[in-house]
């Protein structure tokens, strides 16, 4: 059976709680962000940017059979190794789906007060872009 | 006194972060506070806590002393001719403002020019921007070279018989290069033109005497020299400041108000309207007498120049890293280092740096035109004070060695 978007909450959870430095948490993300697909030269554009992070963050989407899939990038690695990590949780999901996550993954693996408030910031934004991407195509056909 | 004895002076470089001992690398923006400065602030805001200058009562008269006290103790640190021409603001980016308005009220009609250089702070830049679009003046700029050394044969073929005022920084807070604001100073005076220094770095990191620069305005921070935030101080030589509108109307800048016109207040108060921070005013004191003490240290001057040699000597020799702001002569570089790395963005650094316990700082750091001239984003910069160990600094290159190899 396909996995739900809660159980893949859980493992992003469970993952991180093997690590017990931040040092290693950063490596994890690093390479995340290292692995993430390549984004197109083309889509850095103003209007896929996402406003409130120090680095600059790209946030693209597109919708199959009633999914959203997102690509984005960011100029900065632990930023894109944590949009990287929000993409593995949130794309190839219904809007329904993601609209009905509390986004409490982020609190839960400690990313959130632990960033800096400008980087704390940039993700708060991200979350609220996924939100918004997620609420505007809400009853999409499949 | 040995860095060891220093260090006791200031209780926040005791603390951990995630654990680790903090090593804080960010004074350049705000330097940590001693025990003198926090007691003072205590002092002024347990007992003398009342309106300065207009009440007879007791406790207004101890806190106009202190905060009289400290114009009397910033006059002597920068040896100004009058306690007339210290006039107390909330810091350096309002003391840039107040000219800014005032003197281009005064001064300043449309055609007319005004010079401030490429490494600049935005508050050096933007309060200058506004008046020229309020007047209708133009705002030029002298470069920096790739050295972030300023392009100095090109100043006076800027200055022009439109130009009005020069605005330069001592030591910009990237570059960490102590600027010839003597020379510049020296050059504008001889065609008439009046110069204002932003002393916020250069206020730490060298001894001012505003008469021998003979600089027309002198701005600084008091949280940059130990002091509390939201203070700081313009120095204006009262042939300038006698001729400028207040800035600000209302409270304590009165001479007498009546419907039918107002007359101000004699200097310095022209250009202090409104409740002062009395109790932030008065730690300007002890800050500066322990400022004054450490630059005449010879064993904390010898640490200093230690450190900096070894930091610059570091990041120099690291082929990852280029460094921006090489003077010729090392002697004019402060301990504050902006840097990038090919590959590894100043922000990721700082993050990782961070969870080993260093506070740097990473970005634009307020001087946008400076990032557009040597072509990146953003920076990251390491500035260290005198309290700041050889032990820290050889820490930070060590921590900056891993946190580039996990970046790369």
């Amino acid at each position: 059976m396909e996995k739900t978007l809660q159980d893949v909450e859980n493992e992003v959870i469970d993952e991180f709680s093997m690590f017990d430095e931040w040092l290693d948490k950063y490596e994890y993300l690093i390479e995340l962000g290292k692995s993430l697909d390549e984004y197109p030269e083309s889509s850095k554009t103003d209007n896929h940017l996402i406003k409130g992070c120090q680095s600059r963050v790209w946030l693209d989407y597109k919708t199959e059979d009633g999914k959203i899939f997102f690509t984005a990038d960011s100029d900065a690695i632990i930023t894109k190794g944590i949009i990287s990590l929000l993409i593995k949780i949130y794309s190839g999901r219904t809007p329904e789906e993601i609209l009905s996550s509390d986004f409490s993954v982020v609190d839960k693996i400690g990313l959130k007060e632990n960033l800096s408030p400008t980087r704390a910031n940039g993700l708060v934004s991200m979350i609220a872009k996924i939100k918004e991407v997620a609420a505007l195509n809400t009853g999409i056909k499949k | 006194m040995t860095v060891e004895q220093l260090r006791e002076n200031f209780p926040a470089l005791d603390r951990k972060v995630y654990g680790k001992d903090l090593v804080y690398l960010d004074n350049a923006a705000t330097v940590q506070r001693p025990r003198s400065v926090m007691d003072e602030w205590e002092r002024m805001t347990m007992e003398s806590n009342a309106n300065i200058h207009r009440a007879v009562h007791l406790l207004s008269d101890e806190a106009t002393r202190s905060y009289e006290q400290a114009r009397e103790a910033v006059r002597e640190h920068i040896n100004a001719g009058s306690r007339e021409e210290v006039v107390f603001t909330s810091g350096v980016t309002a003391a840039i403002n107040l000219v800014a308005f005032s003197f281009g009220e005064a001064f300043v009609k449309a055609g007319d020019e005004v010079v401030v250089t490429e490494c600049e702070h935005h508050s050096n830049i933007v309060p200058w921007q506004m008046m020229c679009l309020r007047k209708g003046a133009v705002l030029k700029v002298l470069p920096v070279d790739d050295r972030g050394e300023l392009a100095m044969e090109m100043l006076p073929g800027l200055l022009t018989d439109k130009t009005k005022i020069v605005a330069v920084t001592h030591i910009s807070n990237v570059l960490g290069i102590v600027n010839p604001v003597k020379d510049i100073i020296d050059i504008c005076h001889s065609v008439g033109i009046p110069v204002l220094v932003d002393g916020a770095q250069g206020i730490v990191h060298s001894e001012v005497d505003v008469q021998w620069l003979d600089c027309d305005f002198y701005a600084f921070s008091g949280h940059k020299i130990y002091a509390a935030t939201g203070t700081g101080v313009l120095y204006g030589k009262r042939k300038w400041l006698d001729r400028m509108p207040p800035y600000m109307g209302g409270g304590e800048m009165v001479g007498t108000v009546k419907f039918s016109g107002t007359t101000y207040a004699p200097l310095p108060l022209k250009f202090e309207a409104g409740t002062q921070n009395f109790a932030g005013i008065s730690t300007l004191s002890p800050a500066l007498a322990l400022a004054s003490g450490i630059s005449k240290d010879p064993c904390l001057k010898e640490n200093e120049r230690k450190v900096r040699d070894y930091v610059l000597d570091a990041l120099c020799s690291d082929k990852r890293i280029k460094l921006y702001g090489c003077p010729h002569n090392r002697e004019k570089k402060i301990p504050l280092f902006s840097f990038s790395v090919e590959g590894a963005h100043h922000e990721d650094l700082a993050l990782i740096l961070d969870k080993m316990g260093i506070a740097t700082r990473s970005g634009q750091m307020c001087a946008e035109p400076l990032m557009d001239r040597f072509g990146v984003t953003g920076m990251l910069r390491a500035s260290f004070a005198p309290y700041n160990t050889m032990h820290e600094a050889e820490y930070f290159i060590k921590c900056l060695d891993r946190a580039i190899g996990m970046l790369l």
